[in-house]
């Protein structure tokens, strides 16, 4: 049965289903037991599930994330709660030295069922330090899976699918999505964890798209749908492995593409998007794929100028309009 | 201790409280946003610690850092025009409440990552002592920072090689919701630099006299060449954690005991109003910093309470005129934002 919860309790609810069927899952992180979590995610949990599964961390990242790793290669599911994205610059060590490696390096001797969890993103005013996606950096480290639910339900469905993977998986939320509400159903059949969405069809281009961008997306659709053009949306709910096919079959039918990512373009995840979809599309595109990207610059305090510095649904119309008509 | 100092001391306590409590009502105002880390209850670590040391020396602070600022001189218009997001404020607009810098005042900057004040405070103190200055830097930093791998990392490198550094820790007992003991195996935070064989001490971090004094001492001991030192401050936060974080973790009686017997500045104004206070009432006054000062400075006979509502007047003022300027400041461009990223180019040619 379905319900509109917060994007919030949808984790809570998948950690808490994942708990209560097997006593391997743990989960660590700043403030997750008592607190119940920065973001809510972990309200209750610690009251139910105690605090050996659900651990308070001193402020030590990389010890930590580290220290779930060691806890996975012996049969532990731990779910490493990052604060925020950009501590885990502190726990980059353990995520791709540590976890994506030791199965390779093993010679795949050991198993590795970490799930790492954090919020990116721009937020409101948080500045330079507090504003990273750092998705270009875990995107390039083969043996991690990187998945970045848009949706309630999606993040339903992937935290749990991450959580019964023996795969380090990445799940990248964003702080502007925790007080999103949207449709759970804990009964629906959920797809493959790293298949795509078309969120919204469309003949005349092709919105490639993920994270809280979607939504920007969504709305430049309707806009541009005003002025006749019809725009499919395509949210790709994972970074790695990227579901091509899906783009495939929409660019088959649109002929162009527009790329949407918060982070700034450069060397980013849309530089790899253009890259797949250019060599597996260019005979059949009719114009150069095109990004709307977050601008080089570390974000600003000041508000108008994070503003400026993220992509703006007006900013995906103007793209959108001098891609469809040159 | 010599009463001009006494009363600059007073002066800046009362001055970092109705800051905060004015960035707090500009907050919900929604004049300021993002993360706002405010200091009332902590009044007396930023002001003792800085009021000991030299312009020369150098202040490395955390994102809870508006009264480090303040006190090492940085004018209460340019806080609140950070805070603001104007491109008047001490960071250009660009920073915010959690990166104040000033350079010209070796304000080196409040850092956001729990952690990061190590190593710059290192850093700076590397390069004083390779080039023999008698300057020295001061290193901020809460009791939830010491379990990061930057500080043993740190206090090694700067015992190694006798670097003059003296490391601050603000410890209000919370690591956000986690308190001292669940985050610490050793909750006694000074213990932690025997490790590393650098003096330590703690002291009572609700009076300014006493960390006015330890910190003396120590700078002494660092400008005689003989390396780091250590001070643990315990204080306690009246707000929580952040102008979003309401702080409801702490036992009630914890906060009430803090609030009604120790808050510094509803004592001072109290006992203003009642001419000289009774031995009994300063008794009663226990640990608290400012209400403790008020009393010795009275006992002294140096301060009447007349003088007390002409420095809170002042105050006030000062607070409003910042808070005027603030807002009638003008916004940094995108021109401005690129210009402070590119300000080390010095027009090369790139490619
Ligand atoms: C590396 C890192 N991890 C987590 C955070 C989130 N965070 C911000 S402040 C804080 C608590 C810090 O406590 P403490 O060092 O005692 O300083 P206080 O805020 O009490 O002054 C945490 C966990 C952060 N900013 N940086
Ligand atoms: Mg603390």
């Amino acid at each position: 049965m379905a319900e509109q919860v917060f994007y919030w309790q949808a984790l809570n609810r998948a950690l808490d289903a994942e708990m209560a069927v097997d006593d391997s899952v743990v989960v660590l992180g700043e403030d997750v037991g008592l607190y119940g979590g920065s973001y809510r995610v972990t309200e209750g949990l610690h009251a139910k599930y105690g605090e050996w599964r659900l651990r308070d961390m001193p402020i030590s990242e990389g010890s930590f994330t580290g220290l779930g790793v060691g806890a996975a290669m012996v049969g532990l599911r731990p779910v490493v709660e990052i604060m925020t994205i950009n501590f885990a610059l502190l726990a980059l060590d353990a995520i791709i030295n540590m976890a994506a490696k030791i199965p390779f390096m093993s010679g795949g001797q050991f198993s590795m069922p970490l799930v790492v969890r954090m919020p990116g993103g721009v937020a409101k005013q948080l500045a330079a330090q507090h504003s990273q996606r750092l998705e270009q950096t875990l995107m390039n480290v083969p043996g991690l899976r990187i998945a970045v639910p848009a949706t309630p339900q999606d993040a339903y469905w992937q935290l749990r699918q991450a959580i019964n993977s023996d795969e380090p998986i990445v799940l990248l939320e964003h702080e502007l999505l925790y007080f999103s509400k949207g449709e759970l159903d804990e009964s629906r059949q959920a797809p493959p964890m790293h298949r795509a969405q078309v969120c919204r069809q469309g003949g005349d281009l092709t919105i490639v798209t993920y994270s809280r961008m979607c939504d920007l997306a969504l709305q430049a659709a309707t806009q541009l749908a005003e002025t006749g053009i019809e725009a499919e949306v395509i949210d790709l709910r994972s970074l790695r492995p990227i579901d091509w096919d899906s783009c495939v079959v929409s660019l088959e039918k649109t002929h162009r593409l527009l790329i949407v990512e918060e982070d700034s373009g450069f060397s980013g995840a849309g530089a790899e998007i253009a890259a797949g979809l250019a060599e597996r599309c260019f005979l059949i595109m009719d114009a150069p794929p095109r990004r709307v990207a977050g601008r080089e610059l570390p974000i600003a305090y000041n508000a108008a100028l994070e503003a400026a510095s993220i992509p703006r649904v007006t900013d995906v119309v103007s793209a959108a309009q001098q891609l469809c008509n040159p | 201790m010599e009463s001009g100092l006494l009363k600059k001391m007073l002066r800046d306590m009362l001055l970092a409280r109705a800051f905060e409590e004015r960035a707090a009502q500009e907050y919900a105002q929604g004049n300021i946003a993002g993360f706002l880390h405010l200091y009332p209850g902590e009044e007396a670590v930023g002001v003792g610690v800085l009021h000991a040391a030299e312009p020369a020396d150098y202040v490395v602070s955390t994102y809870r850092e508006h009264v480090h600022a303040l006190v090492r001189g940085v004018p209460a218009r340019m806080v609140m025009a950070e805070l603001f997001g104007r491109k008047t404020g001490c960071s250009g607009g660009l920073g915010g409440s959690m990166h104040l810098f000033d350079r010209e005042r070796r304000f080196m900057g409040g850092y956001a990552i729990v952690g990061e004040t190590f190593p710059i405070a290192i850093g700076i103190g590397y390069a004083i002592a390779m080039r023999e200055l008698p300057e020295a830097v001061i290193c901020f930093f809460g009791d939830g920072a010491v379990n990061q791998g930057t500080f043993h990392e740190s206090l090694n490198m700067a015992a190694l090689w006798k670097l003059p550094v003296l490391f601050v820790c603000e410890n209000n007992h919370y690591q956000i919701g986690t308190e001292i003991h669940r985050h610490s195996a050793v909750a006694e935070v000074y213990k932690r630099a025997c490790g590393y064989r650098i003096p330590a001490r703690r002291v009572n971090g609700m009076d300014v006299l006493a960390v006015h004094r330890a910190t003396e001492e120590a700078l002494a001991q660092i400008r005689a060449g003989n390396g780091p030192q250590f001070i643990e401050c315990e204080t306690y936060r009246f707000r929580g954690h952040s102008m979003a974080d309401p702080g409801s973790y702490r036992p009630k009686v914890e906060l009430q005991a803090y609030e009604s017997t120790e808050d510094p500045v509803k004592i001072a104004i109290a006992e203003t109003v009642t001419a000289y206070p009774t031995a009994e009432q300063i008794a009663a006054v226990g640990s608290d910093n400012i209400a403790s000062l008020t009393g010795s400075l009275r006992s002294g006979g140096h301060f009447p309470p007349e003088h007390l509502d002409a420095m809170q007047a002042e105050i006030a003022a000062e607070v409003e005129a910042a808070v005027h300027f603030a807002s009638e400041s003008p916004e940094p461009t995108l021109a401005d934002a690129q210009a402070a990223l590119d300000c080390n180019r010095q027009g090369e040619v790139l490619v």
